[in-house]
């Protein structure tokens, strides 16, 4: 049973209603792995991490973590695989009631039976992992927003899980922040051995740091390979991508009836 | 907020809530109320008990000795009867009589007992021989009217 | 336009039944998830605190003054019928019956209901309950069940300290302030208040309104859209909600209850 891949999606199509999100996904994660998920905004990148966290079961295909069926395990079999797992939201969800310290202690106190001084150093490691362990005692408000995204990091890896989603971890950072954010996934998956899914539009980032990437664009995906593969290549989704520009296959213009009509130039002038 | 100063408020607030509803109970309510082991039961039974409810008190001299437990219909003898819960302390004798008396004017009803010459005292499950209905207010005025006619007719 | 009014019509109303049915769902979610909240009782005994504690003020204000106000007046009518002993009866009665549990319960909507929507809004709209699901955490079991539990116990408590409140502001406008006879106030309302007739009904009234309120504030709360408006929305409508269901809840009760005895 000892599988590469720790994800496996194959087919997967889901869709709210009548609108479908994603038609017909096929992705593969080996552990160890640093993959990125790229794609426009609204492509379904989020919904995708939910499919494998198991917040939204898939309407067709399979999501396998570990070898097991995501959409198909019960309440308890969802919670003891999601005890394996770590998820960084977009801008850190951090219990807000908390301090620093007891929100990354919190997964330690509910799943464990271990002493308050066990979880006092495993709580102060995990910060000193993200190089937050001075601000143990400050509460979330009080922390900026690359800060707050750091604690939830050190937050989503407390049970050391064998899998990280990362949710856009890179939006709205400063450079620096950017940077360290980007060190510290690439660093932390090597060393604690981690499998780690990233959702991003950070190009310039991401290019740095991932090992494989998958492009999704209207429910598909359009493109994959390694960081190199995908700088080089000419397919033209793609290079507007990794370009940033402003027109291509994704249209600049939201489709409109033609200018000349709209001003009324052809008919009713004055 | 440290844990145990929220404790502490926490405990306050559910004491003081205890505490008011203790007050309530005790020295707003009248839960001093009759209850089954210091009391015993007899029966009186009434042509009209009127507007008679169960748990109307009854007094004696004025002074509430029980309260009303129950009303039934006697279907053999077209009756109401009444059964009085007293309090274990008053004896009564065998020989008093219920009368059903409205407290004020247009008041709640309840029933009065005066108590007879009788040496032997009310036990348990014994009946009041002695009873007095209801005035029932139409009845007292008809028999008034009754009474006028009467006075007016024979010239 | 009649046509799409009606269609429009239609369409709310299924709905709102839609709606209903979820919230209805929802509360039994809530109690079969209270097994937490009453074994680590620690969680619920800190909603207790924000529930509970910090109404106390202006319930026992309010009370205060409710009581004050029925002294006042209630002697101003009963004046003229020659019956101001019976002030004692009037504040107590219409306390204990009414007042307390209807006018604590909408207070406690108010303050503790729109709190506690605001709150689950937030943590919802900041994904702060999502974390908690990937953390395998039942954010039901650990977040809402335990503040329902706070306010169901909270409700009876602060009513009877309206209660307890109001009529020692009666006492203090009538006997003190007034002067009607201190000794006909308190044996006047003894005689005529019945602990299990007024005072435990109150008391069951204030559980179900707690039920009640707590019940829609959460669910609210849970159901908001993660949005500035989506948040305010919901917490104006557990307001309104609440005190609409608190007063009808109030009329079916009191007609059970006091439907008169015989």
């Amino acid at each position: 049973m000892q599988n590469d891949n720790l994800v496996e999606i194959e087919q997967l199509a889901f869709g709210y209603g009548a609108r479908p999100i994603l038609k017909n996904i096929n992705l593969t994660a080996k552990r160890g792995q640093v993959v990125a998920i790229m794609g426009s905004s609204g492509c379904g990148k989020t919904t995708l991490l939910r499919l494998i966290g198991g917040q939204l079961k898939p309407g067709q295909g399979v999501v396998r973590v570990a070898g097991e069926a995501v959409g198909e395990l019960d309440q308890a079999g969802l919670y003891r695989l999601r005890r394996k797992m770590g998820m960084l939201f977009q801008f850190g969800a951090l219990f807000t009631d908390m301090s620093v310290f007891d929100n990354v202690a919190f997964q330690l106190r509910e799943h464990t039976d271990l002493p308050e001084d066990a979880i006092r150093d495993l709580v102060l490691m995990k910060l000193h992992a993200v190089g937050l362990r001075g601000a143990a005692q400050l509460m979330p408000a009080e922390l900026s927003g690359g800060m707050a995204r750091r604690v939830a990091l050190a937050r989503a890896i407390a049970l050391d899980p064998m899998l990280v989603l990362y949710d856009e971890p890179f939006a709205g950072l400063d450079p620096i922040s950017l940077g360290v954010t980007g060190n510290l996934i690439r660093r932390l998956t090597d060393t604690l051995g981690l499998t780690s899914i990233v959702v991003t539009h950070d190009i310039h980032e991401s290019l740095k740091i991932v090992d494989y990437i998958y492009f999704i664009s209207d429910g598909v995906i359009v493109a994959e390979g390694t960081a190199d593969e995908m700088s080089a290549s000419g397919l033209p989704f793609v290079h507007q991508f990794v370009h940033g520009e402003a027109d291509g296959p994704v249209p600049f213009h939201y489709p409109a009836p033609p200018y000349a009509d709209d001003l009324r130039l052809g008919g009713q002038g004055a | 907020m440290n844990k145990t100063v929220l404790d502490l408020w926490v405990g306050l607030f559910v004491i003081a809530g205890i505490a008011a509803l203790l007050f309530l109970a005790l020295r707003v309510g009248s839960m001093n109320a009759v209850n089954s082991s210091d009391s015993y039961e007899v029966v009186a039974r009434f042509e009209n008990i009127g507007g008679l409810k169960p748990r109307a008190p009854v007094k004696s001299a004025g002074v509430v000795v029980g309260r009303v437990a129950d009303i039934q219909f006697d279907n053999k003898t077209y009756e109401a009867a009444v059964t009085l819960r007293l309090d274990k302390r008053y004896a009564f004798p065998k020989d008093s009589s219920a009368a059903i008396m409205t407290s004020g004017l247009l008041g709640e009803q309840y029933v009065g007992l005066e108590a007879g010459g009788d040496s032997s005292k009310l036990k348990e499950k014994d009946r009041i021989l002695i009873t007095q209905d209801a005035v029932v207010l139409e009845n007292l005025i008809g028999r008034f009217l009754y009474g006028k006619a009467q006075e007016g007719a024979p010239k | 336009m009649l046509k799409q009014a009606i269609e429009k019509l239609g369409n709310r109303t299924i709905q709102g039944v839609w709606r209903m049915g979820f919230a209805m769902r929802f509360f039994v979610t809530i109690l079969l998830h209270s097994g937490t909240a009453f074994r680590r009782f620690g969680l619920t005994t800190r909603e207790l605190y924000f529930s509970g504690v910090l109404s106390l003020i202006i319930i026992l204000v309010s009370g205060l003054f409710v009581g004050m106000v029925l002294g006042l007046q209630g002697y101003e009518t009963l004046q003229t019928y020659g019956a101001e002993e019976s002030l004692g009866i009037l504040v107590a009665l219409s306390l204990v019956r009414e007042l307390g549990p209807v006018v604590a319960a909408l207070l406690f909507a108010s303050r503790a209901g729109s709190a506690i929507t605001a709150e689950i809004g937030l943590m919802k709209a900041t994904e702060q309950l999502s974390a908690m699901e990937m953390m395998a955490i039942d954010p039901v079991a650990r977040v809402v069940a335990p503040r329902f539990w706070a306010g169901v116990i909270s409700m009876p408590l602060l009513a009877a300290l309206f209660s307890a409140m109001g009529i020692f502001g009666g006492y203090l406008v009538g006997v003190k302030l007034i002067g009607v006879d201190e000794g006909a106030f308190w044996s006047q309302m003894q005689n005529a208040v019945d602990f299990e007739r007024d005072i435990l009904n109150g008391v069951i009234k204030s559980v179900v309104f707690g039920v009640a309120i707590t019940a829609i504030a959460l669910f609210e709360g849970y159901d908001a859209p993660p949005t500035a408006e989506g948040v305010s929305g919901a917490t104006t409508r557990t307001v309104v909600t609440s005190s609409l269901v608190v007063l009808a809840l109030d009329f079916v009760l009191t007609a059970f209850m006091f439907r008169g005895i015989g």
